[in-house]
């Protein structure tokens, strides 16, 4: 039996901050991070923005993507490392604000950057079981970066959400993998506003290990090689890596470039993956084949083999990414600092 | 005193950030390899020295002689840990050898260890400001690059000394580093990109500034007669010296030049009989490129403020008039600060052995190695003679 997306749906929020702006605050050469990072700017979330605004937001989008009836959707998984409460979960403000309540599962995952795709996964299990008709997975984030950490210059905000199903599949999930080891790049403990990174251990023993032994992985299991695909995307903490990693097994940059989106919009953490899988699909035409690599520290990496219908022709995303990409307007870094509650004192006050 | 001490057997971890090897690990890696290439076992070695800067502050672990003792399967023997910031190598290596010759022990093992990537970078620099004066220099905000990046302003404003020459240093280096295989960096880079890499502490620019490095080096030290009845080819250790200065720079009698390298080489020159021009080659202390320049001519390879101009014209090269760290230098071959005076003895011996591969200098005889501490408060040097 076939698995894969019946729809889909991607939100990013309207404001964005240049390298240069942030860099300007920190006394850095804005030009030089912009180059080192492939980083252009990144989205900034709204005041009243958050993971659940987020999710739902997206969610929506998918909805309407998939015309279905919400009613339907048997679960519910939202993968972030920003949920807005510690406890109580963002699943369900998500199922109440697209009417897919009482009678389904849901609940929160976290694992770094990659919640999102093992929602993905989860979904793909309770489908294929024939236990539920459509699964939700969503990954969003409104991440936290220290000021001044080399984090801001990425840490962003956005979300994709994913509607997985048996039946009007716009793309076809071939095969799922996973690597998983436990590998301490990146962390944020209870309680704490910011997480730690361990700098460039962030690079080789953890992001390029685990991409690149996925990303073969899952070639090797299902005897492709770089060449059989189409589109190529990676999860993407910068522009810098997923493009290193891309040349290190093989893909050129014909491959790669259109999933690549976190020069624009930063890096989104648990969006990142399904954002660039995202803007891929927008545009993908029947039997074009996508290698999608999520990466989560800790740390693991998700990879999926995907095939696009002819239902994606006929049925094109009616709000693809490329139109919340254009819709922008830029902020100061004081008007950041007051969006992301950075204002020592001036702290929205949450129930 | 009058015993000769030749260095028989030589290890060398590679350098980099090596994720997966403990502090342990790398000096006991480095250790193993060169007790096997001296071809002894390890029941012969009397003592060990163990040259590294801030074990407590970059893993967490003192007590460094006994744990290198323990991990080597030496327990039993005194085991010392020598420290003097980045000359910890050096100076661990100049107690071995005065050890042998004064006739105390016959084999010793001198090591030098540094793992840093452990720590933040942030970490990483606070750890290295304790070469520095902690009172007049750290509280108040220095760090090395900035303390070097002063060296290099006075240079430049009394000499006349260019940027292009202080970047030549790196640019050499790498060139250099790309025929190691033990090398952090062994990649060659341009004038250019080098000019063009981050601000550090201006004028000097990431690609003047020696890394942040994890890795390990060893040397077995031996007395004459043991050194001949064990090896075919004992590079001898014919000279030995260390001088000190200010430990702050603002002390100092001059910005432009280095004291206790002036003071050390005159006297590792007068004891050895053997005059600059008869140096076939040196390693020397390049923990930024200005230090090069300021280590060459403390070290009467050229005149007082020509050392830029040696660097541009090539004298420096591998193949020039007399070569300056065919290794590739802290700059590209890495700088696990501990480790640094001990791999310079290692690349001299492979040198004088002609085992060198690619970077190998013709027919040399005479290798001169030079350590510094901090901003220049220590320099070690040794003299090194094949045959």
């Amino acid at each position: 039996m076939a698995v894969g997306i019946v729809g889909y749906g991607v939100y990013i929020p309207k404001y964005r901050i240049k390298t240069e702006e942030i860099a300007r605050v920190w006394g850095a050469d804005g030009e030089n991070i912009r180059k080192a990072l492939f980083i252009h700017e990144k989205t900034v979330p709204a005041i009243d923005e958050d993971t659940s605004t987020i999710s739902v937001e997206c969610a929506r989008n998918a909805i309407q993507h998939a015309r279905i009836d919400p009613q339907e959707i048997g679960a519910i998984y939202v993968g972030s490392e920003s949920h807005p409460y510690a406890v109580k979960p963002t699943a369900t403000i998500v199922a109440a604000a697209i009417d897919a309540v009482p009678e389904l599962t849901a609940a929160d995952y976290e694992f770094a950057c990659k919640a999102g795709t093992a929602a993905m996964q989860t979904s793909m299990g309770l489908v294929k079981s024939k236990m539920i008709k459509y699964g939700l997975a969503i990954g969003a984030d409104t991440s936290q970066g220290k000021p001044g950490d080399a984090l801001e210059y990425t840490a962003s905000a956005g979300g994709g959400a994913y509607i997985i199903g048996t039946k009007n599949l716009i793309a076809e999930i071939h095969d799922t993998y996973s690597y998983t080891t436990d590998t301490p790049d990146f962390w944020r403990r209870e309680g704490q506003e910011f997480p730690s990174h361990g700098a460039r251990f962030t690079g080789q023993p953890a992001y390029f290990k685990h991409v690149i032994q996925t990303a073969r992985g899952i070639m090797s299991k299902n005897k492709l090689k770089p060449d059989d695909f189409d589109y190529v995307v990676f999860h993407q903490p910068n522009g810098k890596f997923p493009l290193k990693a891309a040349k290190t097994i093989g893909f050129e940059k014909r491959q790669i470039m259109k999933g690549l989106v976190t020069p624009y919009i930063g890096n989104t953490y648990s969006g990142s993956t399904l954002l660039g899988l995202a803007r891929v699909l927008d545009e993908a035409n029947e039997g074009e084949m996508i290698l999608a690599v999520s990466y989560g520290s800790g740390a693991g990496s998700d990879a999926f083999i995907i095939e696009v219908t002819k239902e994606n022709e006929k049925r094109r995303n009616p709000k693809p990414l490329q139109g919340y990409m254009d819709r922008k307007e830029y902020v100061d870094y004081a008007t950041y600092a007051k969006f992301k509650g950075k204002l020592k004192g001036v702290k929205l006050e949450k129930p | 005193m009058s015993r000769k001490v030749a260095i028989i057997g030589i290890g060398m971890t590679k350098f980099g950030e090596l994720w997966n090897k403990r502090y342990r690990d790398l000096i006991t890696e480095a250790g193993a390899d060169a007790i096997k290439d001296a071809g002894i076992e390890g029941e012969d070695i009397q003592g060990l020295y163990i040259g590294s800067m801030s074990p407590g502050l970059f893993a967490g672990q003192e007590h460094i002689g006994a744990l290198v003792a323990d991990y080597s399967g030496l327990s039993g023997i005194p085991a010392t840990r020598i420290e003097a910031a980045c000359a910890s190598g050096g100076l661990a290596l100049r107690e071995a050898y005065l050890t042998i010759k004064s006739g105390a022990m016959d084999i010793v093992v001198a090591g030098g260890v540094e793992k840093m990537t452990d720590v933040t970078t942030s970490s990483a620099t606070i750890a290295l400001m304790g070469a520095g004066d902690q009172e007049w220099e750290a509280f108040k905000g220095v760090t090395f690059p900035s303390l070097y990046a002063l060296m290099a302003r006075r240079h430049m404003a009394e000499y006349g000394t260019t940027i292009e020459q202080i970047s030549q240093v790196a640019v050499k280096s790498h060139h250099n580093a790309s025929l190691n295989p033990h090398a952090q960096f062994p990649f060659k880079v341009t004038s250019e990109q080098v000019m063009n890499s981050a601000i550090i502490a201006d004028p000097l620019r990431l690609l003047h500034c020696s890394p942040i490095t994890d890795g390990a080096a060893a040397v077995v030290l031996a007395s004459e007669e043991k050194a001949k009845r064990l090896v075919d080819d004992p590079i001898w250790i014919i000279g030995s010296s260390s001088a000190t200065d200010t430990i702050a720079l603002h002390d100092r009698k001059s910005l432009s030049r280095m004291d206790s390298t002036i003071i050390a080489s005159k006297k590792a020159y007068k004891e050895t009989k053997i005059k600059p021009e008869d140096i076939d080659f040196a390693e020397v202390h390049d923990c930024f490129s200005i230090a090069e320049i300021l280590a060459i001519e403390g070290l009467s390879f050229c005149k007082l403020g020509d050392g830029g101009k040696i660097t541009e014209n090539g004298e420096t090269e591998i193949d020039g008039r007399i070569p300056i760290n065919p290794s590739g230098g802290l700059k590209g071959k890495g700088h696990p600060v501990g480790a640094t005076g001990i791999a310079q003895a290692v690349e001299a011996t492979l040198q004088l052995r002609g085992k060198a591969g690619k970077r190998q200098i013709k027919d040399s005889e005479n290798a001169l190695i030079h350590n510094v501490g901090g901003s220049g408060a220590t320099t070690v040097i040794h003299i090194l003679k094949r045959g």
